[in-house]
């Protein structure tokens, strides 16, 4: 799958409280979350976000509740990748797990600038800059969690493998 | 090969005798829990996907806790979710209001989690668990949906950070100031997917209440759990809450510890004969000062409750800093009983009495504005001190508003003064 949009850069620590407020977590209507994504960290950003848009991060992305409305309200405004150098456990497992394309990757948080248009070959995690022209490789998702996206999410993939996950 | 209590636990609920870092199991659990937040998208993943069962209706609890009593009609139509839910699937550990405490702080004092067992809660403060010796972790609503349909869960086995304290509690702290203290070593990120094993002759001595506080906040340092050894301290404490089930529990208490020889990622010992009360600033649960050097910061809000400290021993020691003290005319002090059978305990030691007597206002159990949720948002430019355990940018309410995070004591002791204040200086 290749995907390629305009980069929102944010910095360390993006936490779930910021991503989706407490305050929205009274609903699980993905519509209502994407239009509060990122809220408190920046009040305009899923006006700004085009579908196919990428949030490029840097360490620990996610980290804080295990609110899965977080994952939810990022694809829900359009996001169709978020790349970081690192993201906190719980929000990891709910991006396999709800189908929110992830990448890790150290220098892309450092080199990439807000504004660059990316290009994202999923199935090789492969990341192409078109602003400028650089290209950087991720590593691949431990097989196991290949078969989770591949499947379309952790229920239909239990469906599938009838309660044998590993 | 030598192992750590965590790599024990999650083997024996894979049926293997051993299990190594890094190591993809799908292991048994023996606890699953969701609330009025994160349940109704698991039930309606569940629905979603067809399943007509849980895999075990004594094996899951459902705890409307975090927007309740009931904030808003959404928030209450989420609960009615829960309250059809167990309905339908005969849920067993179901708790309405009046009964309901918060999770983390209801589920140990019902007995239904004990040493060695193996808890995931769609609540990221699931690892609190790991007071009792359990392996206890947070996941997400789809994770908790998979959970509730097979009784499986997938985990990469994590590698463990020991943590070794040594010395003796100086007066005024306890097990909020070690593990706040541990936090502004490490990092929100320092124990990034590890097991955090908190260990030495402090915590030997540390009561249960304060161990829940410190593994109740392994997840702010980016733990997948956080585990204390039971010991004879575990022991006296699940004799009063597991019922029939202690026998089980108590044969299981031998061989819960970590080998000598283990390996860990990583082992930090510090001496903390010499740390005083610790106050995590905005906006970072690491961002972890000594409370005198905040002497000037003014609080306009000071919350005593939540998962961490909301327990009675933590409602004792503000009762001990508040005595015949009012609290401050612009402050407002909540205090927040974690679970009914606390809040009955506080009203008959008289600390409720007291406590309202002072100024403060006492509500019913509720997770409220811990997460911001309910019943004590904090305005734009206010600034609260809280027994909870996040500082995040908004958490309590407005986006620009601020959160100091400390121990009961300091808590009280502020709400007095009207700004952050050590017992010590009351």
């Amino acid at each position: 799958m290749r995907l390629k949009g305009r980069v929102f850069k944010f910095g360390e620590n993006i936490n779930t409280d910021e991503i989706i407020p407490a305050r929205y977590l009274n609903t699980i209507e993905p519509d209502v979350l994407g239009k509060h994504c990122m809220e408190d960290a920046d009040p305009e950003f899923a006006k700004k976000v085009k579908k196919g848009d990428i949030i490029v991060a840097g360490r620990n992305f996610g980290c804080g509740s295990s609110r899965e409305h977080a994952p939810i309200s990022i694809k829900a405004c359009g996001i169709s990748c978020v790349i970081a150098e690192s993201f906190a456990r719980i929000f990891y497992r709910n991006a396999i797990n709800i189908g929110l394309p992830i990448l890790e990757n150290t220098e892309v948080p450092k080199d990439i600038n807000d504004g660059d248009i990316i290009e994202i070959d999923l199935s090789k995690g492969r990341i192409h800059d078109d602003t400028r022209g650089n290209e950087y490789n991720t590593q691949a998702f431990p097989e196991f969690m290949q078969k989770i996206v591949k499947a379309g999410g952790l229920m239909k993939y239990i469906k599938k493998s009838n309660k044998r996950f590993i | 090969m030598k192992q750590t209590i965590t790599q024990k636990i999650l083997a024996s609920h894979y049926n293997k005798r051993e299990v190594v870092p890094g190591e993809f199991i799908n292991a048994r659990v023996d606890l699953c829990l969701g609330n009025d937040v994160t349940a109704p998208l698991s039930i309606h993943e569940l629905e979603k996907s067809g399943v007509k069962k849980v895999w075990d209706k004594n094996r899951v609890a459902l705890i409307p806790d975090h927007f309740t009593p009931n904030k808003d009609a959404l928030s209450a139509n989420h609960c009615k979710i829960l309250k059809e839910f167990s309905k339908k699937h005969k849920i067993k550990h179901y708790f309405e209001q009046g009964r309901v405490g918060v999770e983390h702080v209801l589920l140990p004092e019902k007995g239904l989690v004990g040493p060695g067992d193996l808890v995931i809660g769609a609540d990221s403060h699931t690892c609190t668990y790991g007071a009792l010796g359990a392996f206890s972790t947070g996941v997400g609503s789809t994770d908790l949906a998979a959970v509730m349909a097979t009784g499986l869960c997938w985990f990469n086995v994590p590698e463990s950070m020991k943590f070794i304290y040594k010395g003796k509690l100086s007066k005024w702290t306890g097990g909020k100031d070690v593990v706040l203290f541990t936090i502004g070593h490490i990092g929100v990120d320092g124990a990034h997917y590890k097991a955090m094993e908190f260990t030495g002759p402090v915590i030997d001595k540390l009561p249960m209440d304060d161990r829940f506080a410190m593994c109740n906040m392994a997840i702010e340092a980016g733990g997948k759990n956080g585990i204390i050894a039971p010991d004879n301290i575990t022991r006296d404490y699940i004799k009063t809450t597991t019922g029939k089930r202690y026998a089980q529990y108590a044969k299981r208490l031998k061989s819960l510890y970590s080998d000598k020889g283990a390996e860990y990622a990583d082992i930090h010992e510090w001496n903390i004969s010499n740390i005083e009360p610790q106050v995590a600033c905005p906006h970072l649960p690491s961002n972890v000062k000594g409370v005198s050097s905040l002497k000037k910061v003014s609080i306009d809000q000071s919350v005593i409750g939540s998962c961490t400290n909301g327990r009675i021993s933590d409602f004792r020691i503000a009762a001990k800093v508040l005595k015949g003290k009012k609290v401050n005319s612009r402050v407002r002090l909540i205090i927040i009983p974690a679970t009914q059978k606390i809040y009955l305990q506080a009203l008959e030691e008289g600390l409720l009495e007291m406590f309202t007597k002072a100024g403060a206002a006492v509500e019913t159990p509720t997770c409220g504005p811990c997460l911001g949720g309910h019943a004590g948002i904090l305005a734009e430019g206010e600034a609260a001190i809280a027994t909870t355990n996040r500082n995040f940018v908004g958490r309590m309410g407005h986006p620009k508003s601020f959160v100091y995070l400390s121990n009961p004591a300091v808590a009280a002791a502020s709400a007095i003064k009207g700004r952050i204040t050590s017992p010590e200086d009351l």
